[in-house]
């Protein structure tokens, strides 16, 4: 099922579209099951013959499994490429690099734009609402149909972090090693508030027709880069936008009307409808969603150690940005007590940036170190070169 | 490879191989780096600057980026056999309960104080009138991060009180052998300049907090929970 194709780069490429038999379900937390099941994704890289060094990179919201190469819809560079070549931090030529789209996406992954099996026609809204929980589930399924019995490391920023320690709280035994990046252990009321006013504005869209607006040959598209804008915002710092843009205007002058006139005003407005070009809205809303019903301490009594007593032989590294108000440093701290309360060895560490949130995408060197430092230790551990 | 530092030496003495370590204040993680390569230890560090964190993470040790006056209470009673502090006591804001705290996480401690009842510190003080500049303490008075100094008589009454049994000592010095002293000794506590304790609890430690038990140190902004239902049923596998 895996279509190899070499590129340039040397860099064994593989993936696909993983399709489970309607005999096996994907079983959701909501109780319901959604079946067929189909998982987008990508492989870099080749399975040694011991399948010990798989490495999974969970994606966060706007994500998608194209991690290292060429975006099929925007044509750019993946999303993690900076980390993910040879003689990078995650080395092709030492990993088997797994990303898949989560479920609810739209990028090969069951999700509401697919057919709904009972009508023929796309889910929308009859889409079951997901979890984290369920994400991680349908990776494990994957990841068991891929013959991987043990992940050497489950890595993930932001969302993907989150998919992380569900992976340390569900599967501890598949797993060797874990990094999370700029996440946190639940959403907070901040962050289930912005995803509020972007689900507000993909509904206020009259295209949207209560999400049924494949049927009626239209996009909400104005919604959805609304949403795109508001949440684009929290990934940066105010000093980012500050040093980035200031009080900048795009021509001589102001307009007297509601031009973009400021050069920050010009940059959102292109995120917003970018974005448009590459993701669905109804998948949007479900991932939004899957994110603010993320309360891992509350799956164990609100004790959130006891969510990793049974992966003490875990090895953790968590970072931060000092600079994330999304996820700010707290949050990170919190995981790292309850993982040292649990009995698990863990590293932690908060990056000094400027850059918000998105730092985990960007150049930052100290990151680029800690993770090298990290994995090359796991590496050494697990016996791999 | 350099020489080792006479305090680590010591504590490479004193440390049972394999054992489970935690090292507060490790900075960049050469101690920890050595008990894992001499003695094959478990170790955890625990350090205060970003860079020290990034230097034991490229050695290959678990570091948390924390602080030994805040962090300490998160980690479980009787984590490790071995809570290692070496030369920081006397910067933390609470010296009596950090003590108090390595020892319910710890079996054993390793402490390392400087003395401020050694003979040159008396000598500085007794002569100039001014605050004591040693090897041991080389800051002057507005930039030292030591706040909370003591003598080695101060330290072994604080054990006392902490009901703490002094299982080993040894004066260091720089560029002298670790040298078993008995730091009850009023001599000793003219000549040790700094002093290296291996303690333990003379009783046991309070009945460990379950894991559970640690509930409110999760966030002091819990709030009355609204279960999401994805939080509602209870999770199987």
């Amino acid at each position: 099922m895996t279509a190899q194709a070499p590129i340039t780069a040397g860099i064994e490429i593989g993936g696909g579209t993983w399709r489970f038999p309607a005999s096996q379900p994907l079983r959701l937390d909501s109780g319901a099951k959604l079946a067929p099941l189909e998982i987008g994704y990508k492989t870099y890289g080749r399975l040694n013959a011991d399948k010990s060094n798989a490495v999974l990179v969970c994606h966060a919201l706007t994500g998608d499994q194209h991690l290292a190469s060429t975006h099929p819809v925007t044509g750019k560079p993946g999303w993690w490429d900076r980390f993910v070549g040879p003689g990078l931090v995650l080395d092709p030529e030492r990993h088997f690099i797994i990303c898949t789209n989560v479920i609810g996406g739209c990028m090969g992954s069951t999700g509401p734009a697919s057919l709904d099996p009972a009508t023929n026609a796309p889910y929308g809204l009859k889409f079951p609402v997901i979890t984290i929980g369920d994400m991680v589930r349908a990776q494990a399924m994957l990841i068991e149909a891929l013959g991987i019995e043990t992940l050497f490391a489950a890595i993930g920023g932001s969302m993907g972090g989150m998919q992380v320690l569900q992976w340390a709280a569900d599967y501890p035994e598949k797993l060797f090693s874990a990094v999370v990046i700029a996440a946190a252990a639940r959403h907070s009321a901040q962050n289930i508030a912005f995803h509020e006013v972007g689900r507000q504005a993909i509904m206020a869209d009259p295209n949207w027709h209560q999400g049924a607006y494949l049927a009626a040959g239209v996009r909400p598209e104005k919604g959805l880069a609304v949403a795109r804008m508001a949440a684009h915002i929290t990934y940066l710092s105010e000093a980012a936008l500050q040093r980035k843009f200031g009080r900048e205007l795009q021509r001589d002058g102001l307009s007297w009307g509601f031009d973009a006139d400021f050069q920050v005003e010009s940059y959102l407005r292109h995120q917003g409808t970018s974005f448009v070009d590459r993701f669905d809205a109804n998948s949007y809303l479900y991932i939004t969603r899957a994110l603010d019903y993320f309360d891992l301490a509350a799956q164990y009594g609100g004790v959130l150690a006891e969510a990793f007593v049974k992966a003490r032989h875990v090895k953790f590294c968590v970072l931060s940005f000092s600079s994330d108000w999304l996820y700010p440093t707290p949050e990170s701290r919190d995981i790292v007590r309850a993982l040292n309360g649990a009995g698990c060895r863990a590293s932690f560490a908060e990056i000094q940036t400027d850059k918000g949130h998105d730092a985990f995408f960007l150049d930052e060197p100290l990151l680029d170190q800690t993770l090298r430092g990290f994995l090359a230790a796991q590496a050494q551990a697990r016996g791999l070169p | 490879m350099t020489a080792i530092r006479e305090d680590f030496a010591e504590i490479l003495k004193l440390v049972r191989p394999g054992a489970r370590v935690l090292d507060i204040g490790c900075e960049d993680g050469e101690l920890l780096e050595l008990l894992t390569r001499e003695k094959g230890v478990d170790g955890q560090g625990l350090e205060i600057s970003p860079e020290g964190v990034a230097a034991g993470l490229a050695r290959g040790l678990a570091v948390v980026q924390g602080d030994g006056d805040r962090d300490l209470d998160h980690f479980p009673t009787r984590a490790f056999d071995y809570a290692i502090l070496s030369k920081t006591l006397q910067q933390m804001r609470e010296p009596r309960h950090v003590l108090s705290e390595l020892l319910r996480i710890a079996d054993q401690a390793v402490v390392s104080v400087p003395n401020f009842g050694h003979w040159k510190v008396r000598w500085a003080l007794l002569s100039r009138g001014r605050m004591p500049e040693t090897g041991a303490l080389p800051e002057p008075w507005w930039s030292t991060p030591n706040i909370h100094l003591c003598t080695l008589r101060d330290f072994t009454v604080l054990c006392d009180e902490l009901e703490l049994r002094i299982d080993a000592c040894a004066a260091l010095a720089e560029g002298h052998p670790a040298r078993p002293i008995d730091p009850r000794q009023p001599i000793e506590n003219w000549r040790a300049e700094t002093a290296l304790f291996l303690l333990s609890r003379k009783a046991e430690p309070e009945a460990a907090p379950s894991v559970r038990a640690q509930q409110n140190l999760f966030g002091e902004l819990e709030t009355p929970k609204v279960e999401a239902p994805a939080a509602r049923r209870k999770r199987r596998r």
